[in-house]
C-alpha cells in the first residue's frame, strides 16, 4: 500500500460514512462561532425546532463588528451593537460558551483558538470564516464555510464534503534577514496565482517551513485561500507541541501523553503521493508588497508596478491596467517610495506577538511620519496584555502609533475601522481586494516589519536598508 | 430549500476575472443579521459609481438586464471571504444561475444552499455565453440534463457533481439529508471517537 499524506490520513479519520466516489460525510470536531456568519444559522436552527447536537464543541466570540477603543462604553453603531449583542443571546440559547468582549480572552477566532488550545492536531475545525485554514498550521483539518453549512455543522456535526486533491508547497532553503513569514506567503500565492490553490488542499514542508515559529506558520497557512484553497496544513512537529503545552484547553496529565503519541503519526508518509508539487527557494525571497487588487497581484519591494503591456494575455492585461487604475500606480513605478496615508498592523495574519515585536524592533527607531495614521490592533486580549507586559504598547505610543483593542479591525473594515477614498495603506492583512479597508482605499499587503517601516518614512520601503 | 430544475431567462455578462464576494456584498452591510430583501445591496460600489450617482454603465443599472436571471462572470467568480451574503444578495436580485470557468470554493457549496445553480464550463463556451449575453439572447438551464441551450447556436454541456444535483433538483435541505441518512453511523463513530482521542471528547 503507498503511503498517505496529512490530508488523507485526516479525513479518513474523519469520514462518518463514505457516500459517493471522494464524497463522504465529515465528522467535526469543533468549531469557532463568530457574531458575522452565525445569526442566519441559529435563526435556521430556531426555525426548524433543532437543537445543537454537541454545545461544548463550539466557542463564540465577537471579533468583526467590534470597535477597536471605547471599549468601556456601549457601541456606537446600533447595528453593530445589536449583531455583537445578538451573538451572546444566542450561545446562551443553545449552550454553548461565549466569551464577551470584556473576557480577557476576548479576540480574533483564529488568534483565540490557537492561544487557548481549542485548536490541536488532528481535529477537523470550521468556522464561518474564509481564514479557518489558519489552524492548519497545527495539522487540524480546518476549513472555511458558509452560514448554511455552520447550521449544518450545529445540527449534525458533520458535513458532506468532497475529497480535495493534494497540493504539497516545499519551501526549501531558509529565509533571509529581514524576510519573514508573511513574505513567504505573499511569495506563495504569487507562484500560485489566486485560482492555483482551487481544489486542493495544500501542504507546507521544507525547511524554511519547519524553521517558522508557530506564529509564522499561521501567516502561511492563513492565506491559503487567497490561492484558492481553502485547507492549508502544516505537519505537527517539536515546536507545534511546544506550542500547545500547558493551554488552558489542551490535554494535560495522562491525556497529554496519549494525545502526543497520535499527534506525532500526523505525517505525510515518506512515500505519500500528492497530486501536485510546487518548489519555491527561501533564498531567493525578498520582502514582498501588493501592487494590485488580487493577494496574488505582488512584486519584490526593491520591484515595480508591471505594465499591461507585456502581459502575457489580453485578459491579464486588462485584468492589471484595472488594478493600476483602482491603485492610482503607471506601469512601471518602483514600489519603493510610493507615499502612504495609513498604517494598519493587526488581523488574523498578523496580529500575533511575534508580528507585534517584530513591528516594534522598527518603531523604536523614530517616528510615524507627519500626516500617517498607523494604528496597531492586537489579534486577542492574551496578545495585548504579553505585548504590555514587554512594553511593546509604549515603544509604538512613543513612536505614534495608537494602541488599540483588540478585532479585525481594517482587515475588513466591518466596525468603525475604515480609510478615506484614495487613502493608501500599508497594511498586514490578508485581502487587498477593491474598497476592502474603506470605498475607493488602497491597500499595500506586506509585512508586520514592513508595515512599520513605512509608517515611519510615510512611504513603502525595503526594511532591510532602514536597520539603525 | 428551494429547488431548481430548469430556468429560462436573460442572461447578464460580466467578464470581469476573481470577482470577489466583498464586491458582490460589501462588508460594511454584513452587520445585517437577516438573510432576507439583501438584493439592493448586491454590488453596491459598483451600481453606485465612484461619486455615489448610479453608474449607468455597470452592467446591472443598464435598463436591458434588470430582469437579468443569469449572470454569464469571468474565471474565478466568488473568490474570497465566506460571506453567504454574496448569495442571499444575488438570489434576491433574481439571479438563479450562475456561470464561469471556475468559482471561489465557498461560494460555490454555499450557491447550493440557496437554490442558485453554478455551472462550470470552458474557456470557449464562457465566451459564448458571454458574446449571448451581451446580444440579449435567452439562455436556457437545464441542471437535469446537464446542457445550456442557446438560441444562436450549439448547445453546452455541464457538470454538477450527483451530490448537489440531486439536493438541489429535489430541494432537499443538508441538514436532513444527513440526519436521515446516517444518524445512527454518527452515533456509532462518535462512539469510537470517544475511545480513540478522548481528549476531544
Amino acid at each position: 500500500m503507498t503511503g498517505r499524506t496529512l490530508y488523507e490520513k485526516l479525513w479518513a479519520a474523519h469520514e462518518v460514512e463514505a457516500y459517493d466516489e471522494g464524497v463522504s460525510l465529515l465528522y467535526i470536531d469543533r468549531s469557532l462561532i463568530h457574531e458575522v456568519s452565525s445569526p442566519q444559522a441559529f435563526e435556521g436552527l430556531r426555525a426548524a425546532g433543532r437543537r445543537v447536537r454537541r454545545p461544548e464543541t463550539h466557542l463564540a466570540v465577537a471579533d468583526h463588528a467590534v470597535p477597536t477603543r471605547d471599549r468601556d462604553r456601549p457601541i456606537a453603531d446600533p447595528l453593530a451593537r445589536e449583531q455583537v449583542a445578538l451573538l451572546a443571546v444566542n450561545a446562551e440559547a443553545f449552550g454553548i460558551a461565549h466569551l464577551p468582549l470584556t473576557d480577557p480572552r476576548q479576540g480574533i477566532v483564529h488568534v483565540i483558538g490557537p492561544e487557548l488550545g481549542f485548536t490541536l492536531p488532528g481535529m477537523t475545525l470550521v468556522c464561518g470564516d474564509s481564514h479557518t485554514s489558519t489552524h492548519g498550521a497545527f495539522g487540524a483539518l480546518a476549513f472555511g464555510i458558509g452560514a448554511s453549512e455552520c447550521e449544518c455543522v450545529l445540527a449534525a456535526q458533520s458535513l458532506r464534503q468532497a475529497r480535495a486533491r493534494t497540493l504539497r508547497v516545499n519551501v526549501c532553503g531558509r529565509l533571509g534577514l529581514g524576510v519573514t513569514a508573511k513574505d513567504l506567503t505573499l511569495s506563495v500565492v504569487a507562484a500560485l496565482g489566486v485560482t492555483g490553490g482551487v481544489g486542493y488542499a495544500i501542504e507546507y514542508a521544507g525547511e524554511a517551513v519547519r524553521s517558522l515559529s508557530m506564529e509564522g506558520r499561521m501567516t502561511l497557512c492563513n492565506m491559503s485561500i487567497e490561492a484558492g484553497a481553502r485547507v492549508g496544513l502544516i505537519a505537527p512537529d517539536e515546536t507545534t507541541f511546544a506550542y500547545i503545552a500547558g493551554r488552558p484547553m489542551a490535554p494535560a496529565g495522562e491525556a497529554w501523553g496519549a494525545a502526543l503519541a497520535h499527534w506525532r503519526t500526523l505525517t505525510s508518509d515518506q512515500d505519500a503521493v500528492f497530486d501536485r508539487m510546487v518548489e519555491i527557494d527561501a533564498a531567493a525571497i525578498a520582502p514582498r508588497v501588493t501592487w494590485g487588487t488580487s493577494p496574488d497581484q505582488s512584486a519584490p519591494v526593491t520591484g515595480t508596478a508591471p505594465d499591461p503591456a507585456t502581459a502575457a494575455s489580453e485578459a491579464e492585461a486588462r485584468k492589471i491596467a484595472r488594478a493600476l487604475d483602482y491603485m492610482g500606480l503607471r506601469p512601471g513605478q518602483p514600489l519603493i517610495g510610493l507615499a502612504i496615508d495609513n498604517a494598519f498592523i493587526g488581523s488574523c495574519t498578523n496580529g500575533r506577538i511575534e508580528d507585534l515585536r517584530a513591528a516594534a524592533e522598527v518603531a523604536r527607531r523614530g517616528r510615524v511620519a507627519a500626516g500617517v495614521t498607523a494604528i496597531v490592533v492586537p489579534g486577542s486580549g492574551a496578545v495585548k496584555r504579553q505585548a504590555e507586559a514587554e512594553g511593546l504598547d509604549r515603544i509604538f505610543f512613543d513612536a505614534g502609533f495608537e494602541w488599540r483593542e483588540p478585532g479585525c479591525s481594517l482587515c475588513v473594515a466591518m466596525n468603525n475601522d475604515r480609510l478615506e477614498p484614495g487613502k493608501r495603506c500599508a497594511s498586514t492583512s490578508n485581502r487587498n481586494f477593491e474598497g476592502r479597508q474603506g470605498i475607493g482605499a488602497r491597500t499595500h499587503l506586506m509585512s508586520p516589519a514592513m508595515a512599520a517601516a513605512a509608517a515611519l518614512a510615510g512611504r513603502i520601503v525595503d526594511v532591510r536598508g532602514t536597520a539603525a | 430549500m428551494e429547488r431548481f430544475e430548469t430556468l429560462t431567462g436573460l442572461a447578464a455578462p460580466m467578464p470581469a476575472a476573481n470577482v470577489d464576494t466583498d464586491s458582490i456584498f460589501p462588508a460594511r452591510f454584513l452587520l445585517i443579521t437577516g438573510k432576507r430583501g439583501l438584493g439592493r445591496y448586491v454590488f453596491y460600489e459598483w451600481r453606485a459609481g465612484p461619486g455615489g450617482a448610479p453608474d449607468p454603465d455597470f452592467v446591472l443599472n443598464q435598463p436591458r438586464y434588470r430582469t437579468a436571471e443569469i449572470l454569464v462572470a469571468g474565471d474565478n467568480f466568488g473568490c474570497g471571504s465566506s460571506r453567504e451574503q454574496a448569495c442571499w444578495a444575488l438570489r434576491d436580485a433574481g439571479f438563479r444561475v450562475v456561470v464561469s470557468t471556475s468559482f471561489g470554493e465557498i461560494f460555490h457549496a454555499n450557491c447550493f444552499k440557496n437554490g442558485i445553480l453554478p455551472v462550470i464550463v470552458s474557456p470557449a463556451d464562457l465566451a459564448r455565453l458571454l458574446a449571448d449575453a451581451e446580444a440579449g439572447a435567452p439562455l436556457t438551464v437545464d441542471l437535469a440534463a446537464g446542457q445550456v441551450l442557446r438560441q444562436a447556436g450549439p448547445v453546452i454541456a455541464f457538470e454538477t457533481a450527483p451530490w448537489r444535483r440531486e439536493a438541489l433538483l429535489n430541494g432537499w435541505g443538508e441538514i436532513d439529508i444527513i440526519l436521515n441518512r446516517s444518524g445512527p453511523a454518527l452515533d456509532a463513530y462518535e462512539a469510537s471517537r470517544r475511545a480513540a482521542t478522548p481528549w476531544l471528547y
